[in-house]
């Protein structure tokens, strides 16, 4: 079985500091994978522990540093990865991402079975390249995936979460899973991990490699823009009491909840 | 040329109209009076279940027309039957703009239905607009609601998610004499790949779901043990509302993962939520700090918490909620 896992590098949440410009403040910050495609790593390798004969190549749209966390996967365990990079990407939406990595899939994958994204990216968070992918490819996509509980002959069988519970689905493969977070956590890396990582040759291919026109990617391709970014008026914290004792404390959440 | 505002009524398991429908319903009558009063349409999919009730009330909000698909083989949801029909009818009516809630499955379905018919989407916004060119402005969080953007979109329909109970529904019925118009489809030239085995309903730990609630009592890993939840969920349920979790309560077993709070959780925005022995960590606050007003009760006085925090009371979650919940029983 071949699974492609899709993955994004993005801002360190807990580090984001804010420039006066409403920009982030790029020096000093770490980066770190999207943590929803942690979890899609982490099921591809479980796949690969309980079955024979599974390979996993992971995948990233990015800047030629997104190389860093092609080298962590593989640090995981991944067994290979490439970095889709292009000045002519830049400004892409949803719709040319997922346009550009189906493309990359297609032209250096070729055969897939299976491909995992995260749900959403703690950055973007718009949970539309997972699906945009599945479209470009002409196949099935589930999203809000938890698990997935098997797969055999050709069939995936998976938990996914909806607002009212969970619905175990069956999808015939190839297919696109877009992960949740799960149950399980993503595993460390080991000393022999981080060595084939150091060894690892990362292929970078670029907009002449994957077979798409000028037009189809970036900010030429990308059917939506941004007019305005601004950051909404900060919540101040407001009023704290230390109040003499447990009646005093619930007289206040009383006025607070009535207020 | 594309006129028209398309939205996707959709309905849950049961049949029944999801309130974010009439929220979009609503937000589709202001934004039509920016574009020459453009028609309000509708597309239903029923097996029939409640579909009068539907019709009643789709014609009380203000649509001119709704289209239905009516099958029993759409009575589950199916992201490649309802992204076909709907793609055949935006090929056809061509809308202008096509809005959807932004629910698990409209996040599924809406992203599909774009890229095949090669136009934009916003996900989960929560305002929309029309700019002094007649675009559709949509404005949504990103980074967790550290930073806005207002998105445009050259293509047409332009479409958006849009996140359910931020807009408002229509204080008074707008009546229309709605035409309904039944849609004529052909299912088996569709192969679907994907089926429903089973579905197993949710085990909250209150009535209210929590992507509905309208107050949401949160625990984390203050509460300690399960005795501790259940005192949340004994709030909960006085208060009408749900019960939601930190990830390190979850991580302690003490609620299922799909009440989590967070960054790799949900992201709340109910009238009350009120934080039990959460420190308030950056992942844990940018799942709920939209939330029109924040409790917290932590015993730690310097806990971040309190900088989201409309209130912040300093203070022990065992002596304070069994006497908040006996008062509130009182
Ligand atoms: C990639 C990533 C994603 C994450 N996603 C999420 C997410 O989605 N949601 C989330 O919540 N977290 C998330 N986290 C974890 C987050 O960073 C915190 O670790 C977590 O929120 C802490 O949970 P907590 O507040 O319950 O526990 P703690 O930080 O341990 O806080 C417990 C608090 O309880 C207080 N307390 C203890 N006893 C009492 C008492 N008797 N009365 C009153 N107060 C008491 C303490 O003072 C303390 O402030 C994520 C982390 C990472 C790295």
């Amino acid at each position: 079985m071949k699974i492609a896992v899709c993955v994004k590098q993005v801002p360190d949440t807990a580090d984001i500091k804010w420039t006066e410009n409403n920009t982030i403040q790029r020096e000093g910050l770490e980066s770190i994978i999207n943590p929803f495609d942690m979890y899609a790593l982490e099921t591809a390798l479980k796949l690969k522990d309980r079955e024979q004969n599974v390979n996993i190549t992971t995948l990233t749209m990015g800047p030629p540093q997104a190389e860093e966390i092609i080298r962590k996967a593989i640090s995981l365990g991944i067994d290979d990865g490439f970095v889709v990079t292009d000045k002519k990407f830049a400004g892409a939406d949803t719709a040319a991402t997922g346009r550009t990595l189906a493309a990359a899939i297609k032209e250096k994958i070729k055969e897939v079975d299976l491909i995992l994204c995260g749900q959403f990216a703690t950055d973007g968070d718009t949970a539309q390249t997972g699906p945009a992918i599945s479209v470009n490819l002409n196949y099935p996509v589930i999203t809000y995936v938890k698990e997935i509980l098997s797969v055999e002959n050709n069939i995936a069988t998976v938990k996914k979460e909806v607002e009212d519970g969970t619905e175990i689905l069956k999808v015939k493969l190839p297919a696109v899973l877009c992960m949740l977070k799960c149950d399980y956590e993503p595993r460390r890396p080991l000393i022999k991990g981080f060595k084939n990582a150091q060894k690892a040759e990362i292929k970078f291919y670029g907009l002449n490699d994957i077979g798409l026109e000028v037009e189809q990617v970036g900010i030429k391709g990308s059917p939506t823009y941004v007019s305005k970014a601004f950051r909404p008026e900060q919540k101040q914290g407001g009023e704290i009491f230390v109040p003499d004792n447990a009646d005093d404390a619930v007289n206040k959440i009383l006025e607070a909840l009535n207020g | 040329m594309a006129k028209g505002i398309l939205i996707y009524a959709q309905t849950d398991r049961n049949g029944i109209l999801q309130n974010v429908v009439l929220e979009l319903a609503k937000t589709a009558q202001d934004l039509s009076q920016k574009l020459d009063n453009c028609e309000i349409n509708a597309i239903l999919f029923t097996d029939g279940t409640n579909l009068e009730e539907n019709k009643n009330i789709l014609s009380k909000n203000g649509f001119n027309k709704v289209y239905i698909a009516n099958s029993l083989k759409l009575k589950q949801y199916s992201t490649e039957y309802y992204s076909k029909i709907t793609v055949d009818l935006i090929k056809n009516i061509t809308p202008e703009i096509f809005l959807i809630g932004a629910t698990t499955q409209g996040r599924e379905l809406a992203p599909v239905v774009a890229t095949t018919l090669n136009t934009g989407l916003t996900a989960d916004c929560t305002k929309l607009d029309i700019n002094e060119k007649g675009q559709l402005a949509s404005t949504r969080p990103t980074f967790g609601g550290n930073l806005m953007a207002t998105i445009l979109c050259k293509n047409y329909p332009q479409m958006a998610t849009v996140r359910p109970k931020v807009l408002k529904k229509a204080e008074n019925e707008i009546i229309k004499n709605t035409e309904f118009i039944e849609l004529d489809f052909d299912l088996s030239t569709i192969e679907k790949h994907v089926e429903l085995v089973e579905f197993i309903e949710n085990k909250q730990l209150a009535d209210v779901r929590i992507d509905e609630a309208e107050i949401i009592v949160a625990g984390g890993k203050g509460m300690k043990n399960q005795q501790g939840f259940e005192l949340l969920q004994e709030l909960a349920q006085v208060l009408g509302g749900s019960v939601g979790a930190s990830r390190g309560a979850v991580d302690m077993k003490l609620a299922d993962s799909s009440i989590q709070v967070g960054q790799t959780g949900k992201t709340v925005v109910p009238k009350i939520y009120i934080a039990c022995g959460i420190s308030g960590a950056i992942q844990h606050t940018v799942g709920m700090s939209g939330s029109d007003k924040i409790i917290a009760i932590n015993k730690d006085k310097n806990a971040p918490i309190f900088k989201v925090a409309d209130v912040g009371i300093v203070g022990d979650v065992f002596e304070i909620l069994p006497k908040l919940i006996n008062k509130l029983k009182g």
